[in-house]
């Protein structure tokens, strides 16, 4: 089959990803995730909400396959990211950033290396041992340091930096990849309320520049209403609410998060 | 009444008879292995005399010794000791990766690993050193040898020990940009553990240092040739010279470690 064509020549479209009927089940029989089907555009930033073990994490683990789904296809750029094995998936995984909750920065490393650990999927693991790293990429990765204002912090250790650094180290190591896709777990969850505002705001700019499809699980519904233009709500493995953020009602988010005292106390 | 009910005890009345049980058996073990071990009375009476007696062979010690014959096994000595740490570090990251059960998800191999890794540590390095004394003959070859295959276990398991307590965090996003999998080791795993690494093999070489002073006696090389050579000759102040240069060399071998230590981490 053709190889994805190269980043910037794919339209718009082109992004979209298409989840038909994902399963996973973690243990025979109890299913985190429950048949979810979901067309997602080629660009835009996308919320999943849901309560703590609704499957928000599995789901998006299962589109870059770090988790395994149990069944269902996923469809990216052309090919059936479920059904990817050894090398064609690194290849695609290329294609796909990710930004964790904890960062995940190689901590004894270099904000700088950390960065150009994005494009490890393009190095061989000779030229990265030996860090020849293209220049292009150490230009791009200074520009992109610069980007998310920490220009003078390339030679420190990822170790050093704050909650707030580490993640914009974390957003730009995924941007570094040149993605088709940002995917991103639980971004803020670690961060103070300011900070969580800086780093949506970051990534929203980041991905818009690309113009490529976001998907962020969040906790917070505010940031969630704020920053997306689509609203997924997750309960149970199911897709319980999906529509744009400003149809999001208080009986929704009930249905969501079950129960419905809650909402007063916050 | 309700408050007897609710009595705290630290153990059950059968925790306490087999505690009772164990001590009685330790007291038995202790008596039996007195038995055993056969102290002479007359022997023992008279240990003062035989250790000042020693000493007074010792004094003075034989410094001429010293160039003629301690010199060069010293130096012999610490190239059993670093070569053989050496060799088995070579050997051991591959053992100790593979004994990795987080970087190797698949359990025979891990058992095969930790197989390999236990029958290392169970030979003590004298008896490794007889073994390749009969194999290549007396000589540095043979200590060497011995050092490292000893080595193996103890370097290979404590780095495998690493390898399994690095945070998966940073791996997992590793593999989430598509790195082949010796990138992943190389800029995932290999910074976590490498500050465990480099402890372990000074600490390996430290002990190495000590190891392959005895083993001359069992004729694979090094500074225990001249010792073995000065007490079969009961040339008790030659002998003393040998001792007191292990001891320097062990106590700077060991200030030296902990510097390096202490910089690197």
């Amino acid at each position: 089959m053709a190889a994805p064509a190269p980043a910037g020549a794919i339209a718009a479209d082109g992004r979209a990803l298409s989840i038909r009927d994902l399963v996973k089940e973690y243990r025979p029989g109890q299913p985190v995730l429950a048949g979810v089907s979901l067309e997602i555009a080629g660009r835009g930033l996308t919320a999943v909400i849901g309560p703590s073990g609704a499957g928000k994490s599995t789901l998006i683990r299962c589109i870059n396959r770090l988790v395994e789904p149990t069944s269902g296809r996923i469809l990216f750029l052309g090919q059936d990211l479920a059904a990817l094995r050894g090398a064609a998936l690194r290849r695609a995984r290329r294609h796909i950033g990710m930004v964790f909750q904890e960062y995940n920065l190689v901590e004894r490393l270099s904000v700088m290396e950390n960065l150009l650990c994005g494009r490890l999927g393009y190095v061989s693991a000779f030229r990265a041992w030996a860090r020849r790293f293209d220049p292009a990429d150490i230009e791009r990765a200074f520009a992109l340091l610069d980007t998310v204002g920490l220009g003078d912090f390339a030679n420190r250790r990822a170790d050093a930096l704050s909650g707030g650094q580490r993640q914009r180290v974390g957003i730009a190591r995924a941007v570094m990849q040149e993605p088709d896709l940002l995917l991103a777990d639980e971004p803020t969850s670690s961060l103070d309320p300011k900070t969580a505002v800086e780093i949506m705001e970051l990534m929203t700019r980041l991905a818009g520049a690309r113009d490529i499809p976001v998907i962020v699980n969040i906790h917070n519904v505010e940031l969630a209403r704020r920053f997306s233009r689509r609203v997924i709500g997750l309960a149970g493995g199911k897709v319980v609410f999906d529509g744009v953020p400003e149809s999001l009602t208080e009986a929704d988010l009930n249905r969501i998060y079950g129960g419905e005292n809650w909402q007063e106390a916050t | 009444m309700i408050r007897d009910q609710r009595r705290w005890q630290r153990f059950t009345p059968m925790q306490r008879a087999r505690r009772a049980a164990f001590y009685l058996l330790a007291a038995a073990a202790i008596g039996q292995s007195l038995r055993a071990v056969d102290v002479i009375p007359e022997f023992l009476q008279d240990m003062p005399e035989q250790v000042a007696d020693l000493f007074r062979r010792m004094w003075p010690l034989d410094w001429g010794y010293y160039g003629k014959a301690v010199h060069e096994a010293l130096i012999e000595t610490f190239h059993i000791a670093t070569l053989g740490t050496i060799l088995a570090i070579g050997l051991a990251l591959p053992v100790g990766m593979l004994a990795a059960s987080n970087l190797v998800p698949w359990r025979p191999l891990n058992l095969l690993a930790k197989l390999i890794l236990v029958s290392s540590r169970s030979v003590n390095s004298l008896v490794w050193a007889l073994l390749f004394v009969a194999v290549f003959g007396p000589g540095a070859l043979a200590g060497t040898l011995a050092i490292a295959f000893r080595s193996i276990g103890f370097v290979g398991k404590l780095f495998g020990e690493a390898l399994e307590s690095t945070a998966r965090g940073p791996i997992e996003a590793l593999h989430a940009v598509g790195a082949p999998p010796a990138s992943v080791f190389l800029k995932g795993y290999w910074p976590q553990v490498q500050p465990a690494f480099w402890s372990i093999a000074l600490f390996r070489w430290d002990i190495n240092i000590r190891e392959s002073a005895v083993l001359g006696l069992v004729g694979a090389g090094g500074i225990g040739m001249a010792l073995d050579t000065a007490l079969t000759l009961l040339y008790w102040d030659q002998a003393a010279v040998v001792l007191l240069t292990i001891l320097a060399v062990v106590a700077a071998a060991e200030i030296a470690v902990t510097a390096i230590r202490s910089r690197i981490l």
